[in-house]
C-alpha cells in the first residue's frame, strides 16, 4: 500500500479524476492478455510528458514501482503491475500531431490506436504498414514498446523499422528526444532503435515519429492449400528465390485447418495438409504478373488448390479462414498458451516437425500457424486447467519448442516480447554476458529499479 | 440462486485479450478500462467470486454499457458480454433493489393498458402544453424534458396508438404468407406511421397480417435495468399470445423488439428454464426483421413506381447489425426509385439510446449521440434511415441538439412512399 501523501502528491499532478485508488479501477488495471492478474496501489491517466516526467520524479526519489500500459493487450504480461506500484496509463495521449506529406513521416502521441492511425494517414495517400492482429485495439505506444509484428512484416518489416525519433521520460524523469525525423543521422548511440522493443524498462515513450510510404496501388490475395507441410514450407523459400516479395505469407498447419474448417466448413480439401494466405502489393499489372508467376512456382510442390480474389469481397473470405482461427481453437481446449517463436523460414517444416514430437511426448493438443515469411510461427498450446497435471506438463513442453527454435537458430519470440512470462527462459537464449550488458544499460537508465521492474530479466 | 452462477462457464470464456476496446461505445466516451466488456467481466468474476461488494461503485459501472453488442461481435472468444452485464445488474437489482426509475419502468412495461392510458393523455394534454414544430421539418421533435437531462427533445405521442387503428386480423390474399406483426411500443404509441407503412407494405405484397390485441411490450427497458422479473413475465404473455395464431412469420419492424424475441428472450431468460427456452426457441425461429422477411417474399422496390428524389444515409441499428442484417435494408433502399444512398462513416456504430442508459448517462449518451450526428451532416442526406424506432427518437434528438434539420426515418417509411400515397 502506497502512503496517503503519495496517492494526494499523485492527484495533485495529475488531477484527482484521472486518478483512481477504489478497488474496481485497481482489478481493471491488473490484467492483460496473458491471464495474470496483479493489483496495483493506484492508476494514473497523466495527459501529457510533463506530467508523465512529474510521476516518475516522485517515483524515483520515493522508490515506488511505475508499470506503463497502453491497451493492455501484451501476450507476455510487460504492463502487469507485479508487486504493486503505480500503472500509468497512456491512453489520454491520444493524438496525431501531424502528418507530413512532403517529407513522409508522422508525430503521434502512445495512446493512438493503431488502426485509427492507419486509416488516418491512408486518407491521404500513405502507408503505415505494420499490422498487429492487435490493430484495432492495441495502441501505437504499446507496439513500439514491445516492438510489434505482424503479417505484413515479410515485406516492410516490423514496428522499430518505421520508428524514427522518439520523446522519451527516462525512469529519472528527465525528457529526452531520440533519433529525428531525417532519413539518415548516425551522430551518438542509436536510442530509438534501443527502446523499441525494451517492453517499457528504460522510459516511458511520450511522442512516436514515424517513417510513412506511399500506399500500394493494389493488392492481391491468393489461398494455396498443399498436400504436406513441406510443401507448404518450400513454397516460401521457392516465392521469394522466384524474387517475388509478398506483402504477406500465412501458414497454417493441419491441426488448425481441422479446427477451423470442423467449426466453419470453409470447403477445404481434405486432402489439405497446410496451407498458405498470399498476398501481393504494388503497381496493379506487376501484381496480376506476380499472382500468375506464384502459381507456377509453387504448383509443382504439391498443390491441391489455389484461389485467387477477383476483388475485396473475395479478398476477404480468403482472409476470414486466418481470422477464423482464435474462434475456433477454443473447441481444442479451453486455455491456450500462444507461443511466437522465430527460425529462419526454410527452418519452418523442421520446427514444425520437432513440435510434432514434443506433442506426442508430452500428449497435450499442439496448434501451429503464424507468417511464415518470416519463420514466425504462433505455437499455440492447448491446455485444460482442470485436468491435473496438464498445466505444468505444458510448461516443460514450451520450454522443450524454445529450445528447438533455438537449435534452429531462431528465437523463443518475435513479437509478443518476454514481459514476464518469457523472463524465466531468457538463458536459453541469451549468455551472461548479453543479459549482464542489457542490465548494465537499464541500470545507468534506471538506478533506482522502478520503471516496470521484473520484466524481462529473471529475477 | 446468483443470476452470476447462469453465466460462470462464459465469465471464464474471457482471456483479457482487449479486442472489446475496438468499437465499444462505452469506453469510446469514457475511456477508462471498468466501462469496456473485458473490464466488467473481469468484475463480475470478482463479483461471483465474493471478493468485491455490490456497492454504488459496481453499480455505476455495471450501467455504463449499452448492451449493444459490439464487443459480443468482435469477440475471438465469442463471450456474450452483453448476458453478462445483463447478469450483473439483475445481481445488484436482487441484492439491492432496484432503482426507483427502473421500478417505475417496470410497473409500466408489464401493464398495456397503464400505457394506453396514459398515452391518450399525453396525446391530448401535450399540445396543450408544448410547441409545435412545423410538420414538414421531419423531426417530430416537439418538447424538451425537464426531468431528464432538461435539454433533451423527445417526440410526440400519436393521437391514437397504430394498434387501436386496425382490426386484429387483415385478411390477405389466399395462400400468401400468414404474418403476426409484433409492433412494440415505440411504434404503437409514437411513431405509428412506421406500422402504417409496414402494414401496406405486407399487404401490397397479399400477406394475411394478424397484430395480436394482446401483445405486451418485449421488455427491453426492463432487461436493460435488471429487472428480470418483469422480463420473465412479459417474455411468457408474449409467447402465449404469439403462439395462439397460425402463422408462418413473426414480423418487427423495431431492432429491439427483434432482438429481444429472437436472442435475448432464448438466452436470459430461457436459461435456466428448459422448456420456457424450447417454446422461445420456436418463436426466435419464426421471427424475422421486415427488411429481411420483404427481400425474402421477392419485394421489389421498383414495382412501387418512383418516390421524389431523395438523398439519404443509413443507421445500424445495434440489434440488426448484430443479428448480421446490415446488408439487407441497404439493398431494399439502394433499389428504391429516387433514393440515393450515402453511406456515413461509422454507420455501423451505436446511436448511443442503450435502453435506459440514455435516462442514467445522458450527458455521455449524448456525446455518442453528437458523432453520430456529425457523420449523418457529413454526407449531406436529407434523411437518415434507420430500423429500429428507438434509434429514430435518439437521432432525432441529437440531431435536433446539433440545430440539423435532416429528417428521420424508418426504412419501411422510405419503401412504402407510393404505396401510401
Amino acid at each position: 500500500m502506497l502512503e496517503p501523501r503519495i496517492i494526494e502528491k499523485l492527484k495533485q499532478i495529475i488531477g484527482a479524476d484521472n486518478t483512481a485508488t477504489e478497488r474496481q479501477d485497481l482489478l481493471c488495471y491488473g490484467y492483460d492478455a496473458t491471464q495474470m492478474e496483479f493489483l496495483p496501489d493506484v492508476v494514473v491517466h497523466p495527459a501529457n510528458a510533463d506530467e508523465v516526467s512529474q510521476v516518475l520524479k516522485l517515483a524515483n526519489a520515493e522508490k515506488i514501482p511505475v508499470f506503463p500500459r497502453g491497451a493492455g493487450s501484451g501476450f507476455s504480461g510487460g504492463a502487469l503491475p507485479k508487486g504493486g506500484g503505480i500503472v500509468l496509463v497512456t491512453t489520454r495521449m491520444n493524438r496525431i500531431i501531424r502528418i507530413d506529406t512532403d517529407n513522409l513521416v508522422a508525430e503521434v502521441e502512445p495512446g493512438v490506436v493503431t488502426e485509427q492511425f492507419q486509416e488516418a494517414v491512408e486518407k491521404l495517400g500513405l502507408f503505415y504498414p505494420p499490422d498487429p492482429a492487435s490493430l484495432k485495439f492495441s495502441t501505437l505506444g504499446g507496439n513500439v514498446a514491445e516492438c510489434a509484428g505482424g503479417p505484413r512484416a515479410v515485406k516492410y518489416g516490423v514496428t522499430k523499422d518505421f520508428v524514427m525519433g522518439l520523446e522519451l521520460v527516462l525512469p529519472t524523469g528527465e525528457i529526452i528526444r531520440t533519433g529525428g525525423e531525417t532519413v539518415k543521422g548516425v551522430v551518438g548511440y542509436d536510442l530509438t532503435k534501443l527502446v523499441c522493443g525494451s517492453e517499457g524498462t528504460l522510459g516511458v515513450i511520450t511522442r512516436i515519429i514515424f517513417k510513412l510510404l506511399p500506399y500500394p496501388d493494389a493488392k492481391k490475395t491468393m489461398l494455396a492449400v498443399f498436400d504436406s507441410i513441406d510443401g507448404a514450407a518450400t513454397a516460401v523459400s521457392t516465392i521469394i528465390k522466384g524474387k517475388i516479395i509478398p506483402t504477406t505469407l500465412e501458414f497454417m498447419d493441419h491441426a488448425t485447418i481441422q479446427c477451423v474448417d470442423r467449426r466453419f466448413n470453409l470447403g477445404l480439401p481434405a486432402e489439405g495438409r497446410a496451407l498458405l494466405i498470399i498476398e501481393v502489393d504494388g503497381d496493379r499489372d506487376l501484381i496480376e504478373k506476380q499472382a500468375g508467376q506464384i502459381h507456377d512456382l509453387i504448383k509443382p510442390l504439391g498443390l491441391v488448390q489455389f484461389r485467387v480474389a477477383r476483388d475485396a469481397a473475395e479478398s476477404e473470405q480468403l482472409w476470414k479462414v486466418r481470422r477464423l482461427v482464435s474462434p475456433s481453437l477454443r473447441d481444442v481446449n479451453p486455455t491456450k498458451y500462444n507461443e511466437d517463436i522465430v527460425v529462419p523460414r526454410s527452418k519452418v517444416p523442421d520446427v514444425i516437425r520437432r513440435i510434432e514430437k514434443i506433442q506426442q511426448r508430452y500428449d497435450i493438443p499442439i496448434v501451429n500457424f503464424g507468417h511464415a515469411g518470416d519463420g514466425n510461427i504462433h505455437v499455440n498450446v492447448m491446455i485444460d486447467k482442470e485436468i491435473p497435471g496438464m498445466e505444468e506438463k505444458a510448461h516443460e513442453a514450451i520450454k522443450e519448442i524454445f529450445q528447438a527454435a533455438l537449435d534452429l537458430g531462431g528465437t523463443m519470440s518475435g513479437e509478443h516480447g518476454v514481459g514476464l512470462s518469457k523472463a524465466p527462459y531468457i538463458p536459453l537464449e541469451l549468455s551472461p554476458v548479453q543479459i549482464a550488458t542489457m542490465k548494465a544499460i537499464k541500470g545507468a537508465l534506471d538506478p533506482n529499479n522502478i520503471l516496470n521492474p521484473g520484466k524481462m530479466f529473471p529475477e | 440462486m446468483d443470476p452470476l452462477k447462469r453465466v460462470e462457464k462464459d465469465l471464464k470464456k474471457c482471456v483479457k485479450c482487449g479486442a472489446c476496446r475496438a468499437n465499444c461505445p462505452a469506453f469510446s466516451a469514457y475511456q477508462r478500462e471498468p466501462a469496456v466488456a473485458r473490464g466488467k467481466v473481469a468484475l463480475a468474476q470478482h463479483l461471483l467470486a465474493k471478493d468485491i461488494e455490490l456497492d454504488d461503485q459496481t453499480y455505476l459501472t455495471m450501467s455504463k454499457c449499452l448492451l449493444c453488442g459490439s464487443c459480443v461481435e468482435k469477440c475471438p472468444n465469442e463471450v456474450p458480454t452483453d448476458e453478462i452485464v445483463i447478469a450483473a445488474r439483475e445481481a445488484l437489482a436482487e441484492q439491492r433493489g432496484l432503482a426507483t426509475f427502473h421500478k417505475a419502468v417496470g410497473r409500466v412495461i408489464r401493464n398495456r393498458k397503464l400505457m394506453n392510458m396514459g398515452a391518450a393523455m399525453a396525446a391530448v394534454l401535450g399540445p396543450l402544453f408544448f410547441r409545435r414544430v412545423p410538420a414538414n421539418s421531419g423531426l417530430r421533435l416537439r418538447f424538451p424534458l425537464p426531468f431528464v437531462g432538461g435539454k433533451r427533445h423527445i417526440p410526440e405521442l400519436a393521437r391514437k396508438p397504430f394498434m387501436s387503428r386496425h382490426p386484429e386480423i387483415i385478411q390477405g390474399e389466399p395462400g400468401k404468407p400468414r404474418i403476426i406483426y409484433f409492433v412494440g411500443c415505440m411504434t404503437n404509441f409514437v411513431y405509428t406511421e412506421v406500422g402504417e407503412a409496414a402494414l401496406a407494405l405486407f399487404r401490397h405484397l397479399g400477406c394475411t397480417v394478424i397484430i395480436p390485441k394482446d401483445q405486451q411490450c418485449c421488455g427491453l427497458p426492463g432487461m436493460s435495468g435488471g429487472d428480470l422479473a418483469t422480463v420473465k413475465a412479459l417474455a411468457e404473455r408474449n409467447l402465449a399470445v404469439l403462439e395462439k395464431y397460425e402463422a408462418d412469420y413473426i414480423m418487427t419492424a423495431c431492432a429491439t423488439c427483434g432482438g429481444a424475441l429472437h436472442k435475448l428472450y432464448p438466452a436470459v431468460v430461457g436459461k435456466k428454464h428448459p422448456e420456457l427456452l424450447k417454446r422461445l426457441q420456436a418463436v426466435a425461429e419464426k421471427t424475422i426483421d421486415a427488411a429481411v422477411l420483404l427481400q425474402k417474399l421477392g419485394f421489389n422496390p421498383e414495382a412501387t413506381g418512383a418516390g421524389e428524389a431523395i438523398r439519404i444515409t443509413y443507421h445500424d441499428p445495434c440489434h440488426l447489425r448484430n443479428r448480421a442484417i446490415t446488408r439487407q435494408p441497404r439493398e431494399l433502399l439502394q433499389a428504391a426509385p429516387g433514393v440515393q444512398l450515402v453511406e456515413m462513416e461509422g454507420a455501423d456504430k451505436c446511436c448511443g439510446l442503450g435502453g435506459t442508459f440514455n435516462v442514467y448517462h445522458y450527458d455521455t449518451s449524448l456525446r455518442i449521440n453528437a458523432g453520430k450526428s456529425e457523420a449523418i451532416r457529413c454526407t449531406g442526406a436529407d434523411a437518415v434511415v434507420t430500423g429500429c424506432p428507438g434509434c429514430m427518437m435518439q437521432l432525432s434528438d441529437g440531431l435536433k441538439q446539433g440545430g440539423a434539420r435532416t429528417r428521420v426515418l424508418h426504412t419501411l417509411e422510405i419503401l412504402a412512399r407510393k404505396l401510401r400515397q
